[in-house]
């Protein structure tokens, strides 16, 4: 035992989350129905504790901690996105609360659920190892399956989760193959013994690109990159709206971030070969992404095809990286899409928290056309959503802004401006659906004769989470420098 | 928010307007006409990295315009003081945005900072048109939108690449000093070209402008025609001008063509409306040519009048739509036929609507005059084919104008309106006034205005001197000879000078 005392020390935010899962569901059967609150407030505890205990963990910035023999790592970069889905996961239970019980969903093991997943995705962005970061992307995306199916009374739920499922299990078995060649390669699945693999073997070994490419597959799945990002609309749709943006935000952010480290630290050697299939992957992802969000009528669905077009941006980014040249190499890039998902996180969560509590009659008015005239009713709701609606158009001094400055700035400095006026011509696509939004909200009248307008139900739980993403659009809008010098600290110990 | 009620809201906009006025006013006297760096300048750090700063600065091109702005808008509060009856609280908060953003244009010395204030007026115009404009207001308000962050964006592609070519910077003034290659500064130029034109709107850029100003409140038109229009123009002398000077020289056949399309398709175009807002937008399009072409023939007295004029359409055309929405507010229509005759039940309003008209097509002794004869006689110093060309549009504009009021003012009345028709009240004066004595304040005095931008002009002509190309020759090089000569002579004393 003594032996492992160190690696479970490393270890200890995640076994946290996982203990604190299971006394979730230990504790649901027991606990009655109108005190389901607590076992919230137990997943935040579990939260603050692991906050404090990653921050604690990694005070310096030169440390990193591998413990199982380099199955997983605790770097500052692992750092960066275990505090940032601290707080997604955080927010997400805040805005579940009223959301679960308007939708007479509330259920205890929901937020089992939560912090299963939310553990899947800190063992993907410490994993080390080509198996470790699986394990960690099945056990998000096994919870997130659950989660999507959560409401049984709706049939498009159900038939989201089942889509979802199969998709995804089918990208999983992809991402599989992939690794199971490389580690016929390598003879382990270590990203440090891929890299030097690949290093020995040459960079034009057909096995190698071919397992590149099953890996650049399975990861675009996750990333809901075209052409795989058929399921994103459909499950974002039919999934309880809560679970949806814990879906658009924290497995995006843990995809990004395990996919960020196999490439660059596991399959650094073959950058030449997928920084072009990236480059392709990212042009059509947010072409489709944004003009395929023209036409959607239901706001949850626009916004799936929104966050398919943000990770095309993100991948420009990270495109960016992998041609970085001069001293500063991939750093900008990496760090600007750090900075991207964060930012992304805020505004995304916040318009979000909004669709599920605008109510009408007590269904969820996920309808563009509910907006209608609300800046008449409830000016204030009205307002967020313009924020939030303009930074995710990315117009200043939103957060959105900010996002796209730092990776547009990082694929001109890679001698991508060609790619960068291109992504920012559909950037202004995009500006034409969420405007719509704005447009339906302050210029259109309500329809005088439906009985019943959509409202925003207030409490004080999503109070809270629309004043911290209000904030985070604002403050990160206007001094963007802590979030910065954050990223870009996190970025320096990771190659 | 939700403590005010709207009259105090109202009241606050004015307060803080005027406060705005009465805080830059007293800049005209401080300013010092002599010195050739930027004045009551403000450094702080901002980002750190890449390193952007919270940098502000006024030079003689600058003073003018924020001068303009915060003069503008006090009378942009008034003019919506009963126009505007639904929602005036955010109608007056939207107002006050758009003063700062367009403040902070006028005087931001940092590229990134100047982004942010240029886009941040996006939002609140767009809210400005499309819930207080006319019937057709959305599709004028997401037009406007999509033209004006077209053309942005590919701003920030080249704010970028002028950042790492110009020594890791986004200082204007660095940049300008900077020396690029001069086929990066054509694309440059053409990106710039992207934000700045649509702004203008140079043609074929424009046609967002007679919908977004024929949809837009009273107080929308005015601020669009006054103030956004010249932040285009603002862009070419500030940034394309100094930072590109080569590819400026290349493209200078090009934008005078343009300029001078503008020139006269506006005003013909002006001539055909029958709506008043339409022929005021189109005759916009006609009179930012003059701008336009003024600053592209690159020499002093262009420069110069360009920039007087930016300061004169402001003025004028500011008085010309607040008079459009006087009458507007009595009739409920825009239509010249709807408003015919109106010299006798309004005396007062026919006087002050004369005045804007004649300064409008440029008569002796109004502003417009002043700088309409300096651009034209910059342009004779490069093309005498292109002043004759670009004279057109002044007659033109005499042709609409005078046609116009012969309509509106002293047209044969339609009977069913007289009854109801009442002159202008003390609000409506104080919004037109101080307009009009500002015609023939710089049509009879324009020097102290003049003096006052010399300095910067003859900074911008000299960082354009830096170009290794060579002057573009006019089309007509052989006609205009001696008279280029006498231009490059005064090009050689400017050079001394420096």
């Amino acid at each position: 035992m003594s032996l492992y005392g160190a690696d479970l020390l490393a270890l200890l935010p995640e076994l946290i989350v996982v203990l604190a899962a299971c006394l979730v569901i230990v504790l649901d059967p027991i606990t009655p129905a109108s005190r389901r609150d607590l076992l919230a407030w137990l997943s935040v505890g579990a939260l603050a504790l692991c906050l404090g205990l990653t921050g604690w963990q990694i005070n310096e910035l030169n440390v990193r901690v591998s413990a199982f023999s380099d199955l997983v790592v605790v770097d500052a970069y692992a750092r960066f996105w275990k505090i940032l889905l601290y707080g997604v996961t955080g927010l997400t239970i805040f805005m579940s609360l009223p959301y679960l019980k308007a939708e007479r969903v509330h259920l205890g093991e929901y937020y089992g659920f939560i912090l299963l997943a939310l553990s899947g995705m800190m063992v993907m962005v410490s994993g080390a190892d080509l198996l470790t970061i699986y394990l960690g992307t099945e056990l998000m995306s096994l919870s997130l399956y659950i989660m999507t199916g959560l409401n049984r009374a709706k049939p498009r739920s159900l038939e989201a989760a089942a889509k979802y499922f199969v998709l995804g299990a089918f990208s999983s078995g992809i991402l599989l193959y992939g690794i199971s060649l490389l580690y016929g390669m390598a003879g382990s699945t270590k990203l440090a013994s891929v890299a030097g693999a690949i290093g020995t073997r040459g960079a034009d070994d057909p096995l190698v690109l071919i397992a590149t490419i099953l890996i650049a597959v399975g990861f675009s799945f996750k990333l809901a990159a075209v052409p795989f990002h058929m399921w994103t609309p459909d499950v974002y749709q039919g999934a309880p709206t809560s679970v949806t943006a814990f879906m658009a935000v924290a497995s995006k952010a843990a995809s990004f971030a395990a996919f960020m480290r196999v490439f660059v630290e596991g399959l650094g050697g073959l950058k030449a070969d997928w920084s072009v299939l990236f480059l392709l992957i990212a042009v059509v992802t947010l072409v489709l992404g944004n003009v395929v969000a023209i036409v959607q009528t239901n706001i949850k669905r626009m916004l799936a095809y929104s966050s398919i077009a943000h990770a095309g941006y993100a991948l420009i980014g990270f495109v960016a990286a992998a041609r970085g040249v001069g001293a500063s190499g991939g750093t900008p890039g990496l760090a600007s899409i750090m900075i991207y998902l964060a930012i992304y996180s805020f505004m995304t969560l916040g318009a979000f928290a909004l669709i599920g509590m605008l109510r009408k009659g007590g269904v969820e008015g996920e309808e563009i056309e509910d907006f209608t005239g609300l800046a008449k009713r409830q000016p204030l709701a009205a307002f967020l959503m313009l924020l939030f609606m303009a930074s995710l158009a990315g117009i200043p001094p939103t957060a959105g802004f900010i996002g796209k400055f730092y990776v547009f700035m990082a694929a001109v400095e890679a001698g991508l401006a060609w790619l960068a006026a291109i992504a920012l011509i559909f950037a202004a696509v995009s500006a034409y659906y969420y405007m719509r939004v704005v447009m339906v909200m302050y210029m259109r009248d309500p329809d005088p004769s439906s009985v019943e307008q959509p409202r925003l139900v207030a409490s004080p739980a999503l109070s809270f989470v629309l004043a911290c993403a209000v904030a985070g659009v604002i403050l990160f809008g206007l001094y963007p420098n802590p979030l910065v010098s954050f990223a870009l600290q996190s970025v320096l110990t990771f190659k | 928010m939700y403590f005010a009620t709207e009259s105090t809201a109202r009241w606050i906009a004015l307060a803080a307007t005027l406060a705005d006025l009465f805080v830059a006013l007293p800049l005209w006297w401080l300013f010092d006409p002599q010195a050739s760096q930027m004045q009551f300048t403000e450094h702080v750090a901002w980002i750190t990295v890449p390193p952007i700063y919270y940098s502000l600065g006024l030079d003689g091109i600058s003073l003018p315009l924020v001068l303009m702005t915060v003069g503008i808008m006090p009378l942009c509060v008034l003019a919506s003081w009963n126009a505007i009856t639904t929602r005036v609280r955010g109608f007056m908060a939207m107002l006050l945005v758009m003063e700062t953003a367009m403040v902070g244009v006028f005087v931001a010395l940092d590229f990134v900072l100047f982004y942010v204030f240029w886009e941040a007026m996006l939002i609140p115009m767009y809210l400005l048109i499309g819930v207080w404009g006319g019937a057709n207001r959305l599709y004028a308000a997401i037009k406007f939108f999509l033209y004006t962050l077209v053309g942005s964006l590919l701003l920030l592609v080249a704010i970028f690449v002028l950042y790492f070519y110009g020594g890791h910077t986004f200082d204007i003034l660095a940049l300008s000093q900077g020396t690029y290659p001069a086929s990066l500064q054509m694309w440059l130029f053409l990106a710039f070209f992207a934000a700045f034109a649509v702004k203008v709107p140079m043609f074929p850029f424009h046609t967002w402008l007679p919908d977004a100003h024929v949809e837009a409140p009273t107080a929308g038109s005015v601020i669009l025609a006054s103030i956004l229009l010249k932040m285009g123009t603002y862009g070419f002398l500030r940034f394309s001008l100094p930072m590109l000077p080569d590819a400026s020289r290349i493209f200078t056949p090009m934008m005078v063509v343009l300029s001078i399309i503008a020139i006269i398709y506006g005003a013909y175009m002006a001539l055909a409306q029958v709506d008043l807002k339409k022929l005021i937008a189109y005759s916009s399009v006609s009179h930012m040519g003059f701008v336009t072409l003024g600053l592209f023939v690159m020499n002093q007295q262009g420069i110069e009048g360009a920039v007087l004029q930016m300061v004169n359409h402001g003025i004028t055309t500011g008085g010309l739509f607040l008079c459009v929405g006087i009458i507007y507010e009595r009739t409920h229509s825009r239509l010249i036929a709807d408003n015919v005759g109106l010299a006798s039940p309004m005396p007062q309003y026919a006087v002050l609507l004369v005045i804007f008209a004649l300064s409008s097509l440029g008569l002796p002794g109004t502003n417009s005059f002043v700088g309409e004869f300096l651009v034209l006689v910059g342009t004779f110093l490069w093309s005498k084919v292109a002043t004759a060309l670009a004279s057109l549009g002044i007659i033109l504009a005499a042709t609409y104008l005078l046609w116009m009021i012969q309509r509106v003012v002293f047209g044969v009345p339609s009977p069913h309106h007289l009854p109801k028709l009442r002159d202008l009240n003390q609000r409506e004066l104080a919004t037109l006034v101080p307009l009009a004595l500002l015609v023939f304040l710089i049509g009879i005095f324009p020097n102290p205005l003049v003096s006052r931008m010399h300095q910067s002009v003859t900074n911008t002509i000299a960082s354009m001197s830096r170009a290794k190309v060579a002057p573009t020759a006019p089309p007509s090089a052989g006609l205009t000879g001696p008279l280029l000569a006498v231009g490059g002579e005064q090009l050689k004393i400017q050079g001394a000078l420096r």
